[in-house]
Formats: C-alpha cells, structure tokens, sequence
C-alpha cells in the first residue's frame, strides 16, 4: 500500500518559505531566547547576590538561564512545541505532512521525521563539528612543537584542549549511531520509520544546539578541566565552564533520548519474521550501545546538574571545605565516562562484523559469540570505572577488584575479534575501501586493547596513569576504533544514503594517508609517556622535543588526510555526480535491496526475512526479498 | 572449488616462528630498559611487571596480526573482473570459541592474580588513601619516614613532621629507607608524579593520600603534576635527590633551623588542611 506524497500547493518566494519553523526561525528565536534568560538572571542576581559578578565580573545565574532559555528558544522556534500545544488543544495525533515528507533541500533544516533526512543532518551536522575538533587538535600539535616557545597562552592552550576533547567526547558518541543507526536500523529491521520520529529529529537539533553553547566558550575565557571537568577545579573556572556544563548536559539528554529511541526500535518494530537470532549484527551492537546510552547519560546529566548548582545555587556538593567531595564528582563523572568509551566503542564492533561478510563474501562467524561479546562489554563496562581513580587515594582495597574487572572486558572483546577472524577463514575477500577501513580497525583496536591490560594492571599503571600514555591508548580505542568504522560506514552506507558514488582513487589515498598518519601520531605516544609526560601540559622536557615535532608533524599529516575526504565529498557530489547502483558492494543485507535514491516510506512491500541474516554461499533464494509476502505468511 | 591447503597447519607455524623470534626480543631488550628505570623497590617492580606484560602481550597480538596478515593474503579474491563469488558458508566451530574462551580466561585471571600479588607486595608506589593495604616492610622493623607532599596552584611543599613539621620546596629522601608520602592538597585535585621513584599520588583537598616508597642508592629524580590543575599545570614541576642517609639527616636538620621562623607561622603538621576554599562564587 504505498504511500504517495500529495502535491503541495504552488512554491512561495523564497522569503516566505524562510518563515515558519525551520532552523532561521530557530536562530532567531535562540538568540531571543539567550538575552531573555540573560535578562531573567541578572535580575534574580540584582539585590541578595551582589557578590556573583563582583567578584569574578561574571554572572553565572545569567549566562546559564541565557542556554536554558536560548535552547528553548532554538527549539521552539524549530518547531518542537508544535505537537504538544496542538495536543493540548485537544487536536488529534498526526503527523504532519511537512514534517515526514517533502522534497528538496529544505527538509534538512527543519524538523522532519524521516528517518533518511535525520540520518544525513546527523552525518553533516556532526561532520561540523568533528572538523571543530579536529581543527582544534591541530592546533594542539602546533603548540606543542616548541616546550618553551608558545604560540597560544597556556589558557588558550588548555581550552583548545578542553574542546577538543569535550567536543569529540560529545559529538562522537552518536557519530555512528546518529547517522548510520537512524538509517540502517529501521531498513534492517523491516520497519519504515523510528519508533518515536519526533524524538528522533529533537535528539539530532539539541545536539547542535549543544555544539554551538560548546563554542561560545570562547567568548567566556574559556574552561581549564579538560573534557572530563573536575571538581573543585571546574567551580574555580570562569564562565567558560558553564558553557563546557551546558553542551555536555544536552549532550547527556540527547543521548539517552538517541538510546531509548533505538533500543524501542529494535524491540518493539521488527517486522514479522525477524526474530532475535535474525537480527543483522550491526543492530544488535545499536542495542547494546543504546542500553548503555540511557543508562549512563542520565548519570552525566545529573552529576553535571550538580555542578550547575554548586556555581549558581551555593551548594557544595563537590566543594571538601564545605563538606562535599571532589571524589564524588570523580566517581559520578567515570559511572558514565567509563560506559561512554563503550558507547564509542561497540558501534565499530557492529559495523566491522556486519562489513566483513559482505566483503568476504561468508556468513558472519559465530553470530551468537559475537552478540555475546558485545552485551558481555556493555554489562561489564558498568563495573570499571574506578581504574580511572586507581592512584587518587580512594578505597585501595577495591583495586585489586576493578583491575580483574578490567582486565575480563578483554573476554567479550576478544569474542569480536574471533568472530571478525573467523570470517575471513577460507572467505573471498574483495579489498574495498570500506573493507580497508575495518582491516585497520582490527590493528588499531589491537594495540588499543593491549595497551589497555598495560594500563588495567595497578602496579604498571602507577607510572602510565594520568601520562600521554592513557592519551595514545584512547586515541588507538576510540579514533582507530570509532573513527576509522565511522569512515568505512560512509563509504559503505554513503552511496545509499546519498545516492552518488565516491571516487575511490581518492578514498584509497584518504584511507593510506588516515591509516599511516595515525599510526605515525600515536604510537610515539606510547613512549612519551613512559618517558614521563604527563598529559595536558603546555612544555615538557627538552629532550622530548624530536619525539613531540615527529607527533605534530605526523598529526599534520592526519589532517591532511581529512582533508582528502572532503576533497572527494566536494568532487563526487558537486562536480562529478555519478548516481550509485543500487547495490555496488554485491550485499545481502535488506537495506540494499532498496532501489537508490531510496523511496520517502522506504519500502512498498514489507521485506520477507529468511532463517540467516548473511546468505553468502548458499542458494540465492534465501535472500531477504522485497517481493510481497505470499499469502500464506512470511519466511 | 575445493582447497586443500592446511592453511591452519600454515598460519600456526608462522605464529610460532614470529613469537620464538619476537617475544625474546621484546622480554630480553626492550623490557629490562623500560622506564621508570630500577632507581628504587617500587619502579623495579613495575618494571618486572611491564616485563611480563609484554612477554605476555606479544605472542597474542602476534595471533590476530599473523592469523589477519596470513588471511588476507591466503583468502583474497584473484579474480576481480569475474562475477562475484561467495566463500564457503562456515558458520562457527565449537571447538575453537571453546579453546578460545577458556585460553583467554585463564590469561585475564592470570593477569589479575599477578597484577594484584605485585600490588600487595609494596604498593606499586602508587597513592593508597588514608588506609593503606600494601605496606612494604622496613628493614629491622623501623618505622617509615613520613614526608608530608602539599600541593597547590601550582607547586609543591614538602613537609617533615619528624623534624619540627619543617615544609621547604625541595624534596630529599634517604637512601635504603622506607618513606611515606602523605600527599594532600589546598585547593585543587593534583598527582604527585615522582617519576624515577615510581611513585604516583593524586593530592586530594580534605584527603590523607598515602604512598610509599622504598629507595636504593642516591638519585635524582623528576616531580610533575599529572592531573590537570589549572592554567599553569604544565609548569607544576620540580626535582628532587635520594642521598646518603647522613647527608640528608645534615640536610634536614639545617633546613628545620633556617626555616624555624616561617614553621613557627605556619598551621600546625595535621594530615589535612582546609584553609578558606577559592570559590569563585563566595
């Protein structure tokens, strides 16, 4: 029963279709919002507590109702309340035809429920700010070139650090779920549309709200902590800090909403005949991240809610004089940050185990090992956290216990490489770009893992922890991880997604320039701190200045090479245009079976799914089909 | 097509040559000269520790890149131009997850009883809090040398509560002695980096963070702070010298008379302090 879109009425002038609620509206209507709150705060600021901005020239009551109100603002003006007031007037649930459908550019920015359009706001809009970053680490390498020549203050320094670090914490944790999970999930599983549109789109606009609250840290001095904001040296910051407390609280709601989305998704709206052990791996790694997600995210909201109000509402959670705890905020932070690294991590797992059996050609490899593995780290990831607190003084008797915990993630990890092995036994394997990028993730992932049990075993952690060794180690996990699956997902998914093909001459050298750059990066890193440099520092020992100059320049040579990609984005999509096949990579998965460009409602027909998500090597018949059903039912 | 190659037999043997060759080197030359060196008890034993570690690490990683380099040679497509052909559909193999759960617990419960034995031993170096669990003996049964690290926005101060609670700015230790840091801040968190001593102590306000360590002959070493402290936490370094007992027993003495006037104003030794707060809101 295909749905077709009713032809609307006559096109407007262009200054007409600009109002309305669309993303200019929401600009608008934000930065409104920002002087309101702003407003509001100084006058609740006026008589009784005088001291605020005498004191550091600085009002934090006022700038953090200024995000509250200026969120708001944005959101509203985007068009969010839409739904609820109408409900309140007692109007019947719809969905309105502007929001789900539409045609052209302008659907991208405004609320629209199509789970297709959110996917591709996600990927640019988070391509954004993964750019912000990224533009930031190079400036990081570009200080760090001299120990006593600086070419930003050590402030500047260590807020370019900050952001760089909250920026790609933030963003990066639906850097695959937001664009890839939004799309895929719903095809994979035979449904047309999330389980909740609207929330879908709300998750994608607080994101980049929270983006932009992060950048105006600049216009406050800045924060000092580092992506992780510790107490009390976050309640000692400027007003810089109450930007880093606003885009990571947003950050923490648009998670857990991107979590419970998915995770209802995935439970409630597979389609008849796709059972649990027919759930194509790349879902099951969603599932398992999106558990994490609003089970740990709220922890950050929370703990970050608390901080809030240690610097505006006078209390002392955090504040030991007063009798807080600097430990608490340490403990609450790492509840969440430790289950956020696995956040980051098991959406590559999914995509490198759902990637290998196309580009292999085999079934994937101990499918039950593999779901396994990864709900094994999403449980085992809530029992760590405390190994980022093993030299802080805090419970020593505890140690031996987080560092077997520790160490046993290393089981269900390692599952994910049996099964990623396993695959290619005896396999056809076509090296592709994307299948190039999942090869990389396996050696990346590798050294990051095994650099892990260096830094899980107390007495070898003494000297690592807190140094650039930690530093390399994450990078190895989460940019050798995330990063690297991240781009083979684009390059895999993007001609669906997008419609066009990539010129793969320059995704061959974006993806040798990525691979060997990084590596080039990195790995010094591991003996800079051995050597002793502590992280986050703005000089370090003369005799570590070779090793360091080889880091940045290495690092340079990594930004050259995202360069390249955006050079074939640019190409591919402007000047040359080549419309995509419809399935070029030869796969059995459902999603490709969509004809590109892919249609509003996905499917006509609702997709028949067979016994084994990964027909390869066996009879063509048992590809998931989108015939119509025959009337006795499905597979 | 049916390959009869023993491609198992082959990459088996590939792993076993890589490691025979691989893992002396790394155990016997790069192991033994890895930081923080064999200055004192404690940075020995983390040295021994990442010796085994390594050791240990190097014929796994050898597994997944010898088995990944072997695979993706050996199970290429030659034919690119052809239709597109699919692999044999294995689907799993009970005996290899089997061997592979059970090898990989064995090692992570290897690993943990090892790391926590080493910890128990002499506690690493690493800080401990108020109570600590992993107390090195002293020879004859001598009570530790407690020194006192105070850190702040942005240095640190040593104090000596065996000598009148004397604090100076420069830090020096006897050899052959068991010390006990008792490492605490004024404002901030901070990590009391000790590099060649292998010790690391994070200085929490309001918090007795303990750590000790036990030296050998004299030498000189590296303080850093290795948690973000603020603006100036890049430059939070100093250096410090284990010396000859009586040398420091010299030292100490003649540092406790110079600076008698400035211990006397200065808050009594306590194994906290909670001086007025700098908040910025009050």
């Amino acid at each position: 029963m295909s749905t077709v879109a009713v032809a609307g009425p006559a096109r407007a002038p262009a200054w007409r279709r600009l109002m309305g609620f669309n993303v200019v509206t929401g600009i608008i209507l934000g930065i409104g919002g920002w002087f309101l709150g702003y407003f509001i705060g100084t006058r609740i600021n006026a008589p009784s507590l005088a001291y605020y901005s005498a004191e550091a020239g600085e009002n934090d009551i006022a700038i953090m109702l200024g995000y509250l109100f200026g969120v708001m603002g944005f959101l509203i003006g985007l068009g969010f309340a839409n739904y609820p007031i109408s409900r309140m007037l007692g109007r019947p649930p719809t969905l309105a035809e502007h929001e789900s459908e539409g045609e052209g550019i302008g659907r991208y920015f405004r609320l629209c429920t199509d789970h297709k359009v959110v996917a591709i706001q996600y990927l640019c809009g988070i391509g954004l700010f993964f750019f912000v970053g990224g533009v930031n680490a190079m400036f990081i390498r570009t200080e760090l070139l001299q120990p006593n020549v600086h070419v930003f203050g050590p402030n500047q320094y260590l807020t370019l650090v900050g952001m760089h670090g909250t920026m790609m914490m933030g963003m990066m944790t639906s850097g695959i779920l937001g664009p890839f999970a939004n799309w895929v999930v719903p095809p994979m599983i035979g449904a047309r549309r999330m389980a909740f549109p609207r929330v879908e789109s709300f998750t994608f606009w607080l994101l980049m709200a929270a983006g932009v609250i992060l950048i105006t840290t600049i216009f406050f001095g800045g924060f000092q902590t580092g992506w992780t904001g510790y107490q009390p040296l976050g309640d000692q910051g400027t007003a810089g800090y109450d930007a880093y407390i606003g885009f990571f609280a947003l950050v923490g709601v648009s998670m857990t909403l991107l979590g419970l989305n998915l995770a209802v998704t995935i439970i409630t709206m597979r389609a008849p005949g796709m059972t649990w052990s027919r759930l194509p791996i790349f879902c099951w790694s969603v599932l398992a991240t999106a558990g994490l997600m609003f089970l740990a995210a709220p922890m950050l909201v929370a703990t970050l809610l608390m901080a809030a109000m240690d610097r505006t509402a006078q209390t002392a959670f955090f504040i030991a004089s007063s009798g807080g705890s600097a430990y608490l905020f340490q403990n609450l932070f790492w509840v969440f940050g430790h289950p956020e690294v696995y956040i980051v991590a098991i959406p590559g797992f999914g995509i490198v185990l759902e990637l290998l059996p196309v580009f292999a050609r085999k079934p994937l490899w101990g499918y039950r090992l593999a779901v396994a593995g990864m709900l094994g780290v999403a449980l085992l990831s809530f029992f760590v956290w405390q190994h980022h607190l093993f030299v802080s003084g805090i419970d020593a008797d505890l140690r031996p216990f987080y560092m077997l915990s520790t160490e046993l993630i290393s089981l269900p990890t390692g599952f994910t490489f049996l099964c990623a092995m396993g695959t290619l036994w005896r396999g056809r394997v076509r090296f592709t770009v994307p299948m190039l990028f999942c090869m990389a993730w396996a050696f990346n992932f590798l050294f990051g893992g095994i650099s892990g049990v260096l830094l899980s075993d107390v007495p070898s952690d003494v000297t690592t922890h807190g140094s650039f060794f930690v530093m390399a180690h994450f990078h190895y996990t989460i940019m050798g991880g995330l990063v690297f699956t991240f781009f083979a997902a684009i390059y895999f998914w993007g001609p669906k997604m997008f419609g066009f093909k990539f010129n793969e001459r320059l995704a061959k050298i974006h993806f040798w320039g990525m691979f060997l750059a990084f590596n080039s990066t990195f790995a010094p890193l591991f003996a800079l701190g051995f050597l002793g440099m502590a992280r986050r520092v703005v000089t370090y020992p003369t005799n570590l200045q070779p090793l360091n100059d080889w880091v940045s320049a290495s690092a340079f040579v990594l930004g050259l090479s995202m360069l390249v990609f955006l050079v074939n984005v640019v190409y591919s999509f402007v000047f040359k245009r080549e419309p995509a096949e419809a399935n070029p990579w030869h796969s059995k998965s459902v999603e490709w079976q969509l004809p590109t460009p892919v249609p509003v409602h996905d499917f006509d027909t609702m997709p028949v799914f067979g016994p084994d998500p990964y027909p390869y090597g066996v009879e063509p018949a048992a590809t998931p089909a989108l015939k119509a059903a025959p009337a006795g039912g499905g597979a | 097509m049916t390959d009869q190659t023993n491609h198992f037999r082959r990459v088996v043997i590939l792993w076993f040559i890589a490691s025979a060759i691989l893992t002396p080197i790394v155990v016997l030359v790069l192991a033994p000269g890895m930081p923080p060196g064999n200055g004192t008890v404690q940075s020995s034993g983390q040295v021994a520790d990442n010796t085994v570690l390594l050791g240990l690490s190097t014929p796994i990683a050898l597994v997944v890149l010898v088995y990944l380099g072997y695979a993706l040679w050996a199970f290429r497509e030659r034919d690119l131009t052809g239709p597109v052909r699919d692999g044999v559909p294995i689907r799993g193999h009970a005996a290899i997850q089997t061997w592979w759960l059970v090898i990989s617990t064995v090692l992570v419960l290897f690993l943990a009883g090892f790391g926590t034995v080493e910890l128990l031993k002499d506690g690493a170096g690493g800080g401990q809090g108020p109570n600590p669990l992993a107390v090195p003996s002293t020879p004859k049964g001598d009570p530790p040398l407690q020194v006192q690290v105070i850190a702040q926005q942005w240095e640190f101060d040593y104090r000596y509560p065996a000598y009148g609670g004397v604090e100076t700015n420069q830090l020096e230790i006897p050899t052959h002695t068991v010390v006990e840091f008792h490492v605490t801040s004024l404002d901030v968190i901070h990590s009391f980096w000790a590099y060649q001593l292998g010790v690391k102590a994070d200085a929490n306000p309001g918090i007795d963070n303990i750590a000790y360590v036990t030296t050998k002959a004299p030498l000189k070493f590296e303080v850093h702070c290795a948690e973000l402290c603020g603006v100036w936490h890049g430059y939070m370094y100093n250096s410090g010298a284990v010396v000859p007992k009586a040398q420091f027993v010299s030292w100490v003495k003649q540092q406790e008379q110079e600076l008698a006037p400035a211990t006397k104003s200065l808050p009594p030794y306590a194994k906290q302090y909670f001086p007025a707060p700098t908040r910025r809101s009050g």
